[in-house]
């Protein structure tokens, strides 16, 4: 019976460059959604965990969700699964565009990368054929230029996922790019992908639809109606992520004093304004643009110098912005833009410029180690010239500074520096002023990460109701629901997004129309849990330490100096055994009983 | 005085930032009144960076934020 999967896994082995097919195991599949949830068991299942995550153990996997490409608002997502570098820990990072869709319509429910090719190779798959060819011609080439070369060889029908510059040296915060400008942007992918040798993966696909293997196409569409009527009617989804992006952010986190500033200095940005979402879309914005079958069409679409390129989110916005001391908009967008070209991460890069921006204020970082550009907090020339050096590493600090902060404030006897957990930088929520966000810092999986269980929605922004930002009650409850409601969402293969305007009834209608599933919105949020603990589980296999479920120091110690969060620290000491105590873990991990309860004994004991 | 400050889609024909004689205004609602703006309007509603409701009374100095619906992430 029609389920939403294709049923059908690619493996491909880059050490002897054989080619194989298997069959999905549906009640695994079915067990863990797809996408994340699945393509994290497999991790472990095969071993990832224990794995060198620059070696030839680890492997990649790109991964659809059954309604990647379906029916369904914002439904174009795929996502990789590996064990991260920079981390150590479970990498999975999310993107959009159409190389997802693509991937599903060609027929394939995930791509299994494992070994290490001698010489520079990428797939090209059309349907259900795959081959390796050669990929020495496109080495060195940025994006964008790839993008456009291998549409010509292959035809502007394909769409292209590469590694840049980055991840051809295995840079730590490297990303994986698609359709030139959207980014599989986190916890360093794009370092796994060059360390095969694997240059990128080009699909075509002569489906438009994965409706053949759609269980009700009737119940989809009805299940569809429904929920873009909350997709219209909200405010957000239905007009206010196209009118400014995620960029309208700036202005309000900075009106709540939780605007990290000069590397978590300060939380206030007096020049915010200069670097907002309403001072782009005055000065720079051409249009907004939407990924596959996605009517929030958050996208920006701005000019840098004489050329449109895709634009900044609010992360990098923030990162290359108020967090480096820099109100130059013009800069920002241009660095956003390197970071696309070079694929970097847009949000570790310039977190570890400005950590290394305070490292030289405080004088660890010596000018002469600077080669000619000093890291000065709001200079516009340090944040290019610095990334253009992490995308291309030559010398020492460049190598240093490409490894991420937690490295590089390590080697320079400052490790309190580095505003990061599990070694991957936290985003631009300062956690003193917002105490539920610093839960889902200090616990999610993937390290600093706001995906993971976005309670900004309701301590700031108000969805779906408005908790008090500055307490802790129920804080632990609400990051653990967002957690595991966020864990189906990314499995089911759509964006995160929608869940502005939808909540797990929602999901559920469409789980359940395209997999012919007839769960209840409470066993999908239990689907969801499982999925956080195996995630946890290949932590643990990964050696993570409960003391690794942390904040840095100076949220906790330094109270925010000015702004409206005048006063306050993160009181993770008080929020962080309610949520053990919510997941029913101890000492950072699932008991048996936790494990029992979610259908994971099978991995009692290990 | 209290100061207003409009942001995203509020500021259309209207100015970024008001000073109102506090005497003028006793509620978040009379401001928004005076500038034309319906509740329905407003997601996010700050008074000194604090989630506050319309009815919330203003006093001088304070200074009001009023967001239509933004976010993202
Ligand atoms: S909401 Fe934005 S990121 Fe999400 S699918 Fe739509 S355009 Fe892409």
């Amino acid at each position: 019976m029609a389920n939403a999967y294709y049923e059908k896994i690619a493996r491909v082995n880059l050490t002897t460059g054989e080619i194989t097919v298997e069959a999905l195991d549906v009640e695994v599949a079915k067990k863990y959604i797809g996408g994340r949830g699945l393509g994290t068991k497999i991790a472990y299942d095969e071993g990832c965990a224990t794995s060198d995550p620059l070696g030839e153990g680890n492997k990649l996997i790109y991964i659809t969700g059954p309604l990647t490409g379906a029916a369904a608002p914002s439904s174009g997502r795929y996502m990789v699964v590996t064990k991260s570098p920079l981390t150590g820990m479970i990498a999975c990072s999310n993107s959009g565009g159409k190389w997802g869709a693509k991937l599903k319509y060609a027929g394939w429910d995930a791509i299994i990368v494992e070994g290490m090719s001698e010489t520079w190779k990428y797939l090209n798959i059309v349907d259900d054929k795959i081959e390796l060819l050669d990929a020495d011609e496109y080495l060195g080439m940025f994006s964008e230029e790839l993008d456009d070369k291998l549409k010509e060889k292959h035809g502007k029908e394909a769409s292209v996922l590469s590694i840049g510059i980055a991840g051809e040296k295995q840079v730590l915060m490297a990303a994986i790019m698609n359709d030139k400008d959207r980014a599989a942007g986190r916890s360093g992918v794009g370092a796994v992908m060059g360390s095969k040798k694997l240059k990128g993966i080009v699909v075509k696909a002569t489906r438009t639809n994965p409706n053949d293997v759609i269980a009700s196409e009737e119940a989809l569409k009805a299940a569809n109606k429904e929920v873009m009527v909350n997709i219209r009617e909200n405010g957000l989804t239905g007009g206010g992520l196209r009118a400014l992006g995620t960029a309208s952010l700036v202005n309000v986190i900075n009106s709540v004093g939780s605007l990290p500033t000069k590397n978590w200095q300060e939380s206030y940005y007096e020049k915010a304004e200069d670097v907002s979402g309403e001072a782009l879309a005055e000065k720079f914005l051409v249009k907004a643009s939407a990924c596959h079958r996605c009517p929030i069409a958050c996208g920006r679409v701005v000019k840098v110098d004489d050329k449109v390129v895709g634009g900044p989110e609010y992360e990098p916005l923030w990162a290359y912005g108020a967090n480096m001391g820099n109100s130059d908009l013009a800069a920002i967008n241009k660095a956003n833009m390197l970071c696309n070209e070079y694929g970097l991460d847009a949000i570790s890069v310039p977190c570890t410029i400005a950590a290394a921006m305070e490292l030289y204020e405080k004088g660890a970082i010596k000018e002469e180690e600077c080669a000619g550009v000093p890291l000065v907090w709001g200079s516009t020339e340090a944040l290019i010239e610095w990334t253009k050096r992490i995308g291309n590493p030559e010398t020492e600090l460049d190598w240093l500074m490409s490894s991420g902060s937690a490295r590089l404030c390590e080697h320079y006897g400052m490790p309190e520096v580095s505003m990061s957990v599990k070694k991957q930088e936290m985003p631009a929520y300062d956690a003193r002023g917002v105490q539920g966000i610093g839960i889902t810092y200090a616990t999610s999986n993937r390290g600093g990460c706001h995906v993971r269980g976005y309670t900004i929605a309701p301590e700031v922004v108000g969805l779906p109701v408005q908790l008090d930002r500055t307490v802790t009650n129920e804080k632990a409850f609400w990051a653990k629901t967002f957690q595991d409601l966020t864990a189906v969402i990314d499995s089911m293969g759509l964006c995160l997004f929608t869940s502005f305007a939808l909540g797990a009834p929602e999901y559920t209608k469409l789980i359940n129309a395209a997999c012919g599933t007839e769960y209840t919105p409470e066993e999908v949020l239990l689907l969801g849990e499982r999925i956080y603990n195996i995630e946890r589980l290949f932590n643990k296999a990964a050696g993570m330490k409960p003391e690794d479920d942390r904040l840095p120091k100076r949220l906790l110690e330094e109270p925010v100096k000015e702004g409206p969060s005048k006063g306050m620290t993160s009181k993770l000491n008080v929020t962080l055994p309610e949520y053990y105590k919510e997941r029913g873990w101890v000492d950072a991990f699932p008991t048996d009983e936790t494990l029992e309860r979610l259908g994971l004994g099978e991995y009692i004991g290990r | 005085m209290v100061e207003v400050r409009l942001f995203a889609g509020l500021r259309k024909g209207r100015q970024k930032v008001y000073q109102m004689e506090s005497a003028s205004v006793k509620t978040v609602k009379d401001i928004m009144d005076a500038l034309d703006i319906e509740v329905k309007e407003v997601n996010i509603l700050l008074i000194n960076g604090f989630h506050q409701k319309p009815e919330t009374e203003v006093k001088d100095g304070d200074v009001v934020s009023l967001f239509p619906a933004v976010g993202g992430g």
